[in-house]
């Protein structure tokens, strides 16, 4: 109400006497306030993305910068296609991002549905709970290969203690089969919190009198979980999901000091991949178009990220 | 919470509570069992850190944080023998061990470049970040949503893919491997979460008080240095330890970008090595010292955890 009433006011002061009041027009502020951020951003992010565009269709090597360039037109692209490597590493994250997200959910589910018992002390084991994610992933992944070790590694040492398989064999990463486990385990580790925390304001965002109508209707503890709780703390959960697919789906640092994508290929991600391309094979013009295929994907998927966010905000 | 809700209907009952207490407890625990084992790893001789069964009684050391601290070179006992006496205890301890300190590590310079990057490129977010959340919360911006995505989604592109026209773009200009470059890149990846973030705390301050301030003859300038943002505090803090946060812990860029004098600590720390393989003690003393700060932070912001890691969606 308030508002409306001063912009009316304004709007009825004559224009230059408004200017002076003001010192600078408001629309004149609004850009002064908002270019800095915008000029940034081209120039550190949106420049550079035009020219590993234009890079996408050459066959530019930046180790050897004297060499002529060569365009390729969309000769890289359509070999990445018939990459039988880049598919290999598109299915490597495919399986991380799967298990990780489930893994994730359900356990960040059901902590965050048992937190909301609100028994005594829970604000302290929540906070303690929460303190993996807040960590670097790259210095812990680093030392997680300590506790992998054979033997002398912590996980190791209690896997094969409660297993009583022996020691020596449990080889978290050096063993093809179990390796792209290790990353799995140690993702779930740190980011079960993360969804905990979100499932956690979806669980306290239903109101208590939805349970109060649903008890007085008689409907059994299954049925309200069913029909009340899981339906209305979904879109929290959706955020999450999303926010950890699109963060998984990208992940590197963890998974370049826990396996560097050894032994092999075979926890080879895709941005793994893409540094191996880029920066140890120095194809350049190669690795911006795989570049620019996951840009693409990533776009699509923070597209649907910030329609989910609005959604959620409007709760 | 009311006294009334332990009548209620719908009030879970106390042995669901000491079911649920016992679960997150056991579950809180055993996930923190990784981070003390850093500590505890940290206080380990090498000997003890490596030792079959893992040691979880032992005698306590300094010598990972000396190695951490130091460069050593092997000698023979006599030469050691034929030094005067050891200046202190890391002396001591690498004495024993049949070598002697020849100068000071990389650590400190390395941690030093983090801190420098890490307030630098928050200093910068948050400054911009806070104009153009106002900017965005009280003027009526063309293509204002538009814009708003365009800034948020450059937060997701993948690392490694922007490092690629980066490193190229920072060869030309001459930043590669300075701290002027990571300040700068930093502050591009955490100013999409510092306009969010903000644009949603001053959301909340009523435009009331500075229509009043501006009715008292504020200028609009004035106005929001005066009126807002002393209320916006709390939300500026929140949002620069968020940002000083994810340029302490990243990783990608560093590793890509920095390679000498600019590096950061997280490249760093898994480079530590020792005679014959990794020096895990002096890696765990490395990493207790580098996660401790973040610790202080997770504490301080408990309450604003959910709205920062959702860019402002979800608040509490």
């Amino acid at each position: 109400m308030l508002n409306r009433t001063a912009e009316t006011v304004a709007r009825a002061t004559p224009e230059p006497l408004a200017r002076k009041v003001r010192g600078i027009s408001d629309k004149g502020l609004a850009w002064l306030f908002i270019s800095p951020t915008i000029l940034l951003l081209l120039a550190i992010n949106i420049f550079p993305l035009f020219w590993a565009i234009y890079l996408s269709f050459t066959n530019y090597r930046a180790n050897r910068p004297n060499e002529v360039v060569k365009n390729l037109g969309f000769a890289n692209y359509q070999r990445i296609l018939g990459d039988q490597d880049i598919w290999i590493a598109m299915q490597t994250t495919a399986h991380f991002v799967f298990w990780t997200i489930l893994l994730q959910t359900l356990i960040g589910f059901t902590l965050a549905w048992l937190i909301d018992r609100k028994f005594r002390g829970h604000a302290f084991w929540t906070t303690l709970i929460l303190v993996p994610m807040m960590l670097s992933p790259a210095v812990v992944g680093n030392f997680w290969r300590f506790l992998y070790e054979p033997q002398i590694g912590l996980f190791s040492y209690v896997i094969s203690f409660a297993s009583g398989i022996p020691p020596t064999s449990i080889q978290m990463l050096s063993n093809v089969s179990l390796a792209p486990w290790s990353i799995i385990i140690v993702d779930t580790w740190m980011w079960t919190p993360y969804v905990m925390l979100i499932c956690l304001a979806g669980l306290r965002s239903i109101p208590e009198y939805i349970y109060e109508a649903a008890e007085v209707d008689r409907a059994s503890n299954w049925r309200q979980f069913w029909s009340i709780t899981l339906p209305m703390a979904l879109p929290f959960i959706m955020l999450a999901v999303l926010f950890r697919g699109i963060e998984n789906f990208k992940m590197f640092d963890m998974v370049n000091l826990l396996t560097g994508g050894g032994p092999g290929s075979t926890t080879e991600v895709a941005s793994i991949t893409l540094k191996r391309q880029a920066f140890e094979s120095w194809r350049t013009g190669y690795s911006s178009a795989f570049a620019i295929i996951l840009f693409v994907a990533v776009f699509g998927l923070a597209n649907i990220y910030v329609k989910a966010l609005n959604k959620v905000k409007q709760r | 919470m009311s006294l009334t809700t332990a009548h209620s209907v719908v009030a879970p009952s106390a042995n669901s509570k000491r079911i649920a207490g016992a679960i997150i407890i056991a579950y809180a625990l055993v996930s923190i069992v990784p981070l003390l084992w850093i500590f505890a790893t940290s206080f380990k001789t090498p000997p003890d850190s490596i030792a079959y069964p893992p040691k979880i009684v032992f005698q306590p050391s300094i010598e990972g944080y000396c190695n951490l601290f130091t460069t050593r070179t092997r000698q023979t006992p006599e030469y050691i023998n034929s030094l005067g006496p050891a200046t202190g205890f890391c002396d001591e301890t690498v004495r024993k061990r049949n070598m002697v300190i020849a100068g000071p590590s990389n650590f400190l310079p390395r941690f030093v470049n983090s801190l420098i990057i890490a307030f630098g490129s928050t200093f910068c977010a948050v400054f911009l970040g806070t104009l153009s959340a106002y900017g965005f919360s009280r003027f009526k911006v063309p293509l204002a949503d538009d814009l708003l995505f365009f800034i948020l989604s450059t937060r997701f592109m993948p690392p490694i893919a922007v490092a690629i026209p980066i490193y190229l773009m920072y060869r030309e200009l001459g930043l590669s491997d300075t701290a002027l470059g990571m300040i700068l890149l930093y502050t591009a990846v955490n100013v999409s979460l510092a306009v969010w973030l903000l644009k949603g705390f001053i959301d909340e301050i009523p435009r009331e008080y500075e229509e009043a301030a501006m009715i008292d003859g504020y200028t609009r300038l004035q106005a929001f240095w005066r009126t807002v943002l002393p209320q916006a505090t709390t939300g500026i803090a929140a949002t620069a330890i968020f940002c000083l946060i994810f340029a302490w812990n990243e990783y990608a860029f560093a590793a890509l970008l920095t390679s000498g004098t600019a590096q950061t600590a997280p490249p760093f720390i898994p480079t530590i090595i020792g005679e014959g393989g990794q020096d895990w003690p002096a890696v765990a003393a490395g990493t207790t010292i580098f996660l401790v700060p973040i610790l202080v932070f997770t504490i301080l912001l408990r309450k604003q955890l959910l709205r920062g890691i959702t860019f402002g969606a979800v608040r509490k």
